[in-house]
């Protein structure tokens, strides 16, 4: 166990972070100039990471990729975010979100850290007040919720379907002004491709500056990793064009042990996949479901015939639907957590009953016509007009639809053509998050000295599956909360330290090793190109590693992946110069790395024999197709250890959960 | 979704770096499947450069969903391109009819310099909001809760709708005076309606409103352009309301 000290403090578990905050060292405001930091990637983890630590008086250097940090994919998380505030007065408390999370985690979470996150939670909102986001509220003037996925409470805030871009604009803001003070240095249209470590240290990264094409060196006290999630791995998802794991990977093969890859949040209502050419994939807000009711026709037949265009799906009788999730899961219906969501999608669509007329015929409805009559009977009434007309009734319910979710609406009636208020909506499980990241403690420190990872890019708050609202609370409580005081405590011992040179043996090697690689793939002259290669390593991806993975199959993935990477070390063609922008050049060393990570991914899947969350392992399920968890085998953080060029040595080392304060049971919605 | 396939002609901005001169270059692209969008469009154009071993045309995008404000084409004379109230990540190829030709070209404006091919610098709008656009808090745990301050629905609402802009530049692109005012307008709004906001908003206006002179944007001749083509739907009402904050901030300041 010594290589995984997850440091957590002991003491109650509604104590520890209190008592472990008035106990960290700390570093005297006149010492923290003296002192780097490099932070790499700006969405929320780590824009407000870098605003922070700027206002405390560090140096920092603040990274991206984009051509400003306010792109970073943060930006498109629609639905809200999770906060303890209980303004409801519906019983929530800090305690319900830590009992959620961890049960929504399906009990593969550590405690401590879900309670921290809990608990700062409705700090997070009055941050966020306090710099100007607007939230939606109600006409009293007070913040309004709605609830998602996976809870029995309103703690959801929101701001329309764009949550997650007002929360990044909020932080930008305070990077902004960071920068403006010139406290924060940032550096856009940056990629870091390694980083250096010094004594076992971290003590600086090497960047590229994407415009100039220039290898540069970055020192610094410790380093800060935010780089996001993996979801690109299977190509298609609804990651940004750019996401990618290059940050968190380089940090894994110089030593950051590499925690739950195979944990991969399958979000249920995306649009669905339409052709070949398809790069990326749309996401419609859960918040949906809290409206919409999710069903395939009964009958294959049916389905055939919708998928055809012969019959329209509004013809279809009441009794011959199947509102599969209000009849397996009756107390959470439509509510479902995401996990249970898309696997019950894929399910029905494995049956033949999906709805879509695409290659595969994967999509199901999500349907409001329930709901534009509800709410336009209401909407009448509160008009003082209790003798509706059905046109009255379901004009006032689509009015009252249009103000909820008006921009989801729009936006899916761009992408498809065809209007979701007159024709239910084609929905369809994809990639969205994921849970696995780098191995961090209770500091958020990686096993890498200095190094540190916040956000997506580290495992720690979300088990085996994420609820609908944490990403945004877990990225802030990260980049806001916790970091700060973490970092700090490592940074007391580094006041006396003094400069660190970029002159240092280190750097070199550091940027021997970036500039090596970048020449091989520039003078590699092979005969296709990188999308090629991440096309078809998303389908392995997606057909072995994907929503139901199995022995046989995650053999073949493992097999498959080894030789799409020779494949692609000797076929790859990268056009352009090393010395210019080259969106090409950027991509090559993304998918790299994306294949290694795919590698990993299987052989993390493979060893853990049972299903949990977002891994499901289709050996292990009871009669009625749940999850089947082993907590007597598995109930542990499986952390994989970097061992040199060959993924087959990696070694895997185990954190053991244990679960002093909730009671670890089978995680049941019905 | 019925799928069909189209022709294009496509007659592309070609532009080496900052300090080369940059000209128009024609490419035939054909079965492009309506239901793809205009970048994934061009994903194919570039894939079709590749195998072609010719260098593929450099534009910005990321999020492809209308939100990071990242992409930025001028298609056929307009900023994100034929459709309403979209980005060019949202615009899609059954806009276009079989055998259209469709001009591309980056946004151009002087505070925009062209960086390669489509790809224009846009940090002149980072510099902005580092002038002034952000409340003067510092992180910590003991902000006032956050409902101890009620906000009018209809204030939080049109501060929301300000505060939607993506940055995407669009705005400027599609003035002929290269202004940024509904960028400008839209951020000194979104605190102005906020009482957050309200504490410094002489200096954030002031502030904003130079460093925008600046960095080499046009006057507002109030023609309206930048409403039309913005994809975000930012009203003009914002750059009144800025100017209004302007000359409030230019009174108090003296
Ligand atoms: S105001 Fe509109 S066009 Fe201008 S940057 Fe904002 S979103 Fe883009
Ligand atoms: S790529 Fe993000 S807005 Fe178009």
């Amino acid at each position: 166990m010594s290589k995984l000290d997850s440091k957590i403090p002991e003491g109650h578990i509604s104590q520890k972070w209190t008592d472990y905050k008035d106990h960290l060292k700390l570093v005297a405001p006149n010492n923290r100039p003296k002192i780097d930091i490099i932070v790499v990637g700006t969405g929320l983890a780590g824009s407000s990471a870098a605003a922070s630590l700027g206002e405390m008086g560090y140096n920092v250097k603040a990274f991206c990729f984009q051509d400003s940090p306010r792109r970073a994919h943060s930006i498109a998380a629609q639905g809200g975010i999770n906060a303890a505030k209980n303004y409801q007065n519906d019983g929530d408390s800090i305690f319900r979100l830590f009992y959620d999370t961890i049960k929504g985690g399906d009990y593969r979470a550590r405690e401590a850290n879900v309670h921290r996150l809990a608990e700062v939670s409705g700090n997070i909102i009055d941050q966020c007040v306090a710099q100007g986001v607007p939230f939606a509220r109600e006409y009293g003037g007070l913040l309004d919720n709605r609830s998602f996925g996976g809870t029995q409470v309103q703690r959801t805030f929101y701001a329309a379907g764009q949550t997650g871009q007002q929360l990044l604009l909020g932080a930008y803001s305070a990077l902004s002004r960071q920068i403006g003070l010139g406290r924060v240095k940032m550096y856009n249209r940056h990629e870091m491709l390694d980083i250096v470590k010094i004594d076992g240290k971290a003590r600086g990264i090497i960047a590229r500056n994407l415009v100039t094409g220039e290898i540069e060196r970055h020192a610094a006290h410790a380093v800060v990793i935010a780089s996001g999630g993996y979801g690109n791995v299977y190509f298609l998802s609804t990651n940004a064009m750019g996401s990618n794991v290059t940050a968190a990977w380089k940090i894994h093969k110089q030593g950051a042990f590499f925690a739950n890859p195979c944990y991969v949040q399958i979000h249920p209502t995306c649009i669905p996949v339409h052709g070949t050419n398809q790069a990326k994939l749309t996401l419609m807000s859960e918040s949906l479901r809290n409206s919409g009711r999710i069903w395939v026709p009964k009958k294959k037949e049916d389905a055939e015939a919708v998928r055809a265009g012969k019959l329209n799906p509004a013809e279809i009788a009441e009794d011959d639907r199947d509102y599969y999730l209000e009849r397996k899961y009756p107390s959470f219906g439509n509510l479902a957590p995401r996990d249970i969501s898309s696997r019950a999608a894929k399910e029905v669509c494995d049956e033949g009953r999906g709805i879509e007329s695409n290659d595969t015929n994967e999509g199901v409805f999500l349907d409001f016509s329930s709901e534009i009559q509800n709410k336009g009977k209401q909407a009448a009434y509160a008009k003082g007009n209790h003798n509706p007309t059905p046109e009255e009734i379901t004009a006032l319910g689509k009015q009252w639809l249009k103000e909820k979710y008006g921009n989801l609406f729009t936006m899916y009636q761009k992408i498809t053509d065809e209007n979701p208020y007159e024709t239910p909506m084609k929905i369809y499980p994809a990639v969205h998050y994921t849970m696995g990241g780098v191995w961090v403690d209770y500091n958020l420190q990686s096993s890498i000295p200095g190094c540190f990872v916040t956000g997506e890019a580290n495992f720690s708050d979300h088990g085996a599956n994420r609820l609908g609202a944490s990403a945004l609370m877990q990225g802030l409580a990260d980049g806001y909360f916790v970091l700060p005081y973490t970092i700090s405590n490592y940074l007391a011992d580094e006041i006396r330290t003094g400069k660190i040179s970029t002159d240092a043996p280190e750097f070199n090697e550091a940027e021997t090793r970036v500039k090596e690689l970048i020449a091989t793939f520039i003078g590699n002259n092979g005969v296709k190109s990188v999308d090629y290669f991440h096309k078809k390593l998303g389908l392995i991806m997606w057909n072995k590693v994907g929503m139901g993975r199995n022995e046989k199959g995650l053999n073949e993935a493992i097999a498959e992946l080894a030789e799409l990477k020779a494949e692609f070390n000797k076929d790859v063609y990268v056009p352009g110069s090393a010395d210019e922008l080259n969106p090409q050049l950027e991509k090559a060393l993304r998918v790299a790395d994306l294949i290694e990570l795919g590698q990993l991914m299987a052989m993390d899947a493979l060893q853990r024999n049972e299903s949990c969350g977002g891994h499901f392992r289709e050996e292990y399920q009871d009669a009625e197709g749940e999850t089947l968890r082993d907590d007597k085998n598995f109930s542990f953080v499986s952390a994989w250890e970097h061992k040199g060029e060959n993924i087959n040595d990696e070694v895997l080392h185990k954190e053991e959960l244990k679960y002093e304060f909730i009671k670890i049971a089978a995680r049941n919605y019905k | 979704m019925a799928s069909k396939y189209i022709n294009v002609n496509l007659k592309v901005w070609r532009q080496k770096n900052a300090n080369t001169k940059g000209k128009m270059e024609t490419y035939k692209l054909d079965t492009v499947s309506t239901d793809s969008s205009f970048l994934e469009m061009m994903d194919q154009l570039n894939e079709q450069l590749i195998n072609e071993r010719q260098e593929p045309i450099a534009f910005d995008h990321d999020c492809r969903e209308g939100i990071c404000g990242m992409c930025s084409l001028y298609i056929n004379g307009r900023a994100h391109g034929p459709d309403n109230a979209v980005t060019t990540c949202q615009l899609h190829m059954r806009k276009f009819d079989d055998g259209a030709t469709i001009y591309i070209e980056p946004w151009r404006s002087k505070a925009f310099p062209v960086i390669k091919d489509l790809v224009v610098d846009r940090s002149a709008f980072d510099r902005i909001q580092q002038a002034g656009g952000f409340v003067s808090v510092n992180t910590s745990g003991n902000t006032i809760d956050a409902n101890a301050t009620p906000i009018p629905k209809a204030d939080a609402d049109k501060a929301f709708e300000a505060a939607a802009c993506i940055g995407c530049g669009a705005c400027v692109a599609s003035c002929k005076n290269s202004s940024a005012m509904l960028f400008v307008g839209a951020k000194v709004s979104q605190y102005a309606l906020l009482p957050q906001g309200k504490v410094e908003a002489t200096n954030r206006v002031l502030n904003m409103v130079r460093q925008m002179e600046e960095e080499g944007f046009g006057n507002c001749t109030n023609t309206g352009a930048c409403e039309v083509e913005c994809p975000k739907g930012i009203s003009l009402e914002n750059i009144a309301r800025m100017n209004r904050e302007f000359m409030k901030a230019m009174i108090t300041a003296e």
